[in-house]
């Protein structure tokens, strides 16, 4: 098991080196000198020209591509070009309030997706389902800021229970977010639950149990749900990347001091070194995300374990 | 000889798949929220193809009239009025001509490229699929909206910036989905046979292997344009997507969003409009998977 | 008379005439039309018919399994000791499963659940049925594991590590474990290779015989009967066209359904000899003939057969047959050609 651990971790840095040079790629074709952004328009040429110097701008592409990631080894995500302060301490001072939101907001999903997408599965072509499956629907096509307002709209602005924006308020500046966050990863994972109960109820051994004489209730969870979570783990583990992108939204949406809305803000400052920083964060968090889920698996599929070594 | 049996092979198949798709047809029909989803989606492009022609965009869609800012619904405005006091009723409807024609191109790129690579990746096999399938992997990598988000914060935004960044995103799910198809037809009979009366490379996957693989990348089409004009709303909310003043869902909803105490209606239709076109273009989606793969249900 | 005979019959299933419907959006599917079988303590019954004829329909309603929906009993009685199931609710059917029945599937490598350890799945159906702690009810597994022939100690592994073979004997395992009065085998060898189908089988004798367990084995295959039946039943669109002994049905054919069964066996006696086929398929279930079932493709076909639905005629207290060929006078003589 750690022996499979250390060989996906491994074969996770290939994966993390493209993702690097694809975004340091993408993000030096951006228009502008940085040594302009730094200085500010009015700086003397040879100022600028000194600071281009400094940073080594002038270098070529893959000397400039090494550097940065030798210092990404090392724990330097660089420099912001704005606060000249060190990127990886605002991402370091973010992180948790963007894991606490993506956790919240998984485990809310989690809670209420499966008993329903189960119940709805049980009950197929009942009113239960029926209304299960259309607010699910409804899930997955609201645009999650959207919701985000709504929800503003209703308990913050309408009602008052809950802040407008912030995370000053602990749990209770909470509570918006995950619940705009969770709903679209509940409606998704709702769904795959259904339709995988459903492929495997109608499976063989499922009716090998029932001539067991196992009550239906053991046959729902103790075989059908057991088997119907291998696929909804990979539809979770899918939903990951969607969920750290809606992360960004729901962060711009209610202020949320996450690495999300850092993103965005340095995006709107044309702060390269915070936006390259930021997506790095993102990717290596999927990749160890997805590691996770695959060894979730492992837990549930004995097929799967079987390769485990 | 060879060629005889061939052509008459192939006119089994034209008429077998003829009969496939007025199947996959009745049973969509049959489907009661997949018509429903389809009929929204015409009804959208017929405003998409209409609000150009109806309304005139500098005058009508553009134009700011501070004497008209914020205004309520009323019989004039049925959707109320802006900050900038436009008919927010016109520029959602206008939005729709933006939102689709964009998904719409964005989704035929992607299409087309995933199709190539996920085609040859599949075909080929050995080599030419870990080649292909690695650098996809690297773009998997990054979540799509990520990867979006990076693209057009680098470019710009521009509505051609944005096409490319979502068909970039949007690629390699298409290639997956694609190469996924193809590996299981591969091995299929016929795919044999054709190999076997020396049909080229190129032929076998455009006549042979991608008609039979079509069921799942008809469905991950329509989802995908879904996927992509939600996408760009969230962009455009962020900012980072259409540049005003072009009525955009998302960019409107960002306006809206600093009036959300007082003007609550503002928010409202933008909404509702991305909603409901993300809705039937789901409930078609899903229509269409469960009508072409009639063992679920 | 018949009331009389069945009295001093020890059974330990009976089914009277079972009508079992399959109500889909596509039309009224009547699987079973009048189905009987009676089955005597300790004997085995085979219930021989092509596919889609409704032997495993007939299997699962002694379990009052019949995916409902859509399958819906419509009339008749199913009796296990005596006590009719269909009036049971749903908690004693429960006792009844895995303890009183129990059924072995057709396909082996899609009934057992895929994530279970074969030994839990083993001492589940224990568990549920008899007393004891945990880890009796693993002890009782492993044994039964030794029994049907594996080693108890690859209980701990999956589905998954065994073969085709191996697990049809894991699923006979389960299906004895608790002693069951009668064992359902539903076609239990058809998906397996040739060489471990008459392993598997003779292990199955052996197990009857041990526990003496009554036994209905579903088949298409006549020699799989011979080997280990007592009692045929021979099954056409849901109705038993003839039944009788070994002998009565081996050596004394009657229906033309049964002769084109035979027929269609390869002689390996003269190879010479041409294989037979019955001409045509099963009747569409939704849409049954007004007459004899059989009729369409029957050689002996007649005007009657094609308005009139056959009675039952008696050749002796064992053997009877369902067609407009016999009457009580005729039936003594056979009137179908001899293989």
């Amino acid at each position: 098991m750690i022996k499979f651990i250390i060989k996906r971790l491994v074969a996770l840095i290939p994966v993390l080196i493209g993702v690097s040079l694809l975004v340091f790629f993408i993000l030096d074709l951006a228009p502008g000198d940085p040594a302009k952004t730094i200085l500010g328009e009015q700086a003397r040429p040879e100022d600028i020209a000194a600071l281009r110097e400094e940073m080594g701008l002038d270098d070529p592409f893959f000397v400039r591509y090494g550097r940065y990631m030798w210092d990404l080894v090392h724990g330097d995500l660089g420099t912001s070009y704005k606060t000249r302060d060190p990127v990886g301490e605002e991402v370091w001072a973010r992180l948790p309030n963007t894991f606490k939101l993506a956790a919240t907001s998984t485990i809310i999903a989690i809670i209420l997706a499966l008993p329903l997408g189960v119940i709805a599965a049980i009950k197929q072509n009942t009113l239960f389902d029926g209304v299960s499956m259309f607010i699910s629907l409804l899930g997955i096509s609201i645009p999650i800021f959207w919701f985000g307002l709504l929800l503003i709209l209703l308990f913050s602005v309408t009602l008052g229970w809950f802040p407008v924006s912030g995370a000053d308020q602990g749990l209770k500046s909470l509570v918006l977010p995950s619940l705009a966050l969770g709903f679209q990863h509940m409606a998704a994972i709702a769904r795959t639950t259904r339709s995988s109960m459903l492929e495997q109820i109608r499976q063989d051994y499922i009716r090998t149990v029932r001539a067991k004489g196992l009550p239906e209730g053991e046959v729902i969870t103790k075989h059908a749900l057991r088997n119907a979570l291998i696929p909804t783990t990979t539809v979770i583990g899918l939903q990951m990347g969607g969920m750290l992108g809606g992360s960004v939204l729901t962060e711009s949406v209610f202020a949320w001091p996450g690495i999300g809305r850092y993103m965005v803000q340095s995006i709107q400052g044309r702060d390269i070194p915070s936006v390259m920083g930021c997506i790095i964060i993102f990717a290596i968090s999927f990749a160890l995300i997805n590691l996770l889920v695959d060894l979730i698996y492992g837990f549930i599929d004995p097929r799967i374990k079987a390769q485990y070594k | 000889m060879s060629n005889a049996s061939a052509t008459n092979g192939n006119a089994q198949v034209s008429v077998k798949k003829k009969s496939q798709i007025a199947d996959t047809w009745k049973r969509l029909c049959r489907n009661k929220t997949a018509m429903l989803g389809l009929v929204i989606v015409i009804l959208l492009v017929l405003i998409a193809l209409l609000s150009p022609v109806v309304f005139d965009y500098d005058t009508e869609i553009i134009k700011t009239d501070y004497s008209n800012t914020l205004q309520w619904p009323s019989a004039e405005h049925p959707f109320g009025t802006d900050e900038l006091g436009r008919d927010i009723l016109k520029r959602t409807m206008y939005a729709t001509t933006i939102s689709l024609s964009i998904g719409v191109v964005t989704v035929i790129v992607a299409l087309t490229l995933g199709l190539v690579l996920g085609a040859s990746a599949g075909y080929f096999g050995g080599k030419t699929d870990m080649v292909i399938m690695r650098i996809m992997d690297i773009f998997l990598a990054i979540p799509g909206t990520l990867l979006a988000i990076c693209i057009v914060a680098s470019l710009g935004n521009s509505i051609p910036n944005l096409v490319i960044a979502q068909a970039i995103a949007s690629t390699p799910t298409f290639a997956r989905v694609v190469r996924g198809a193809v590996l299981t037809v591969r091995g299929a009979d016929y795919v044999e046979a054709a190999r076997a009366i020396g049909a080229k490379d190129a032929t076998i996957i455009f006549h042979d292997v991608l008609p039979n693989s079509l069921a799942p990348i008809i469905v991950q089409t329509t989802l995908q344009v879904a996927s992509v004009i939600l996408s760009i709303a969230g962009l455009s909310f962020l900012g980072l997507g259409i540049p005003a003043p072009t009525p955009e869902w998302g960019a409107m909803l960002s306006a809206a969003r600093s009036y959300i105490r007082d003007y609550s209606y503002m928010c409202m239709f933008p909404g509702c409009a991305i909603m409901i076109t993300i809705l039937a273009l789901n409930l078609l989606g899903d229509g269409l998977r469960d009508a072409l793969d009639p063992r679920l249900r | 008379m018949s009331e009389n005979v069945k009295k001093e019959k020890d059974l330990t299933a009976e089914i009277k005439d079972l009508v079992v419907e399959f109500r889909t959006d596509y039309g009224t599917v009547q699987a079973l039309n009048g189905m009987e079988i009676e089955i005597e303590r300790g004997q085995t019954l085979g219930l021989v018919g092509e596919t889609g004829a409704g032997k495993t329909t007939t299997g699962l309603s002694l379990l009052r399994l019949i995916p409902d929906p859509p399958g819906v009993i419509v009339s008749g009685s199913i009796k296990l000791d005596g006590k009719d199931i269909l009036q049971m609710d749903e908690k004693e059917m429960q006792k009844l499963r895995g303890k009183a029945v129990a059924m072995i599937f057709q396909d082996p490598m899609t009934s057992l659940d895929p994530v279970m350890t074969v030994e839990d799945q083993i001492a589940e159906v224990i568990r549920l049925h008899e007393e004891g702690s945990k880890q009796d009810h693993l002890k009782r597994a492993r044994e039964m594991l030794e029994l049907v022939g594996i080693p108890g100690t690859r209980g701990s592994e999956y589905p998954h590590q065994f073969s085709g073979g191996m697990k049809q004997r894991v699923v006979i395992a389960m299906a004895l474990a608790c002693n069951p009065e009668l064992l359902i085998a539903d076609e239990p060898t058809t998906a397996l290779d040739v060489t471990i189908q008459a392993q598997v089988l003779e292990m199955m004798k052996g197990l009857r015989d041990k526990y003496n367990t009554s036994m209905l084995m579903i088949t298409h295959d006549l020699g799989i009967v011979a080997e280990i039946c007592d009692k045929v039943s021979v099954v056409y669109a849901g109705r038993v066209i003839e039944h009788g002994t070994l002998e009565d049905i081996f050596e004394n054919t009657r229906h033309p359904y049964t002769e084109g069964l035979f027929n269609s066996l390869p002689n390996l006696e003269d190879r010479q000899a041409q294989l037979k086929p019955i001409k045509g398929l099963m009747p569409d279930p939704s849409n049954l003939p007004k007459g004899c079932a059989f009729c369409p493709r029957c050689d002996y076909a007649m005007e009657i057969c094609k308005t009139e639905k056959p009675k039952r005629v008696y050749r002796n207290e064992t053997h009877y047959v369902e067609c407009h060929l016999y009457n009580k006078d005729n039936i003594q003589e056979g009137k179908v050609g001899k293989r």
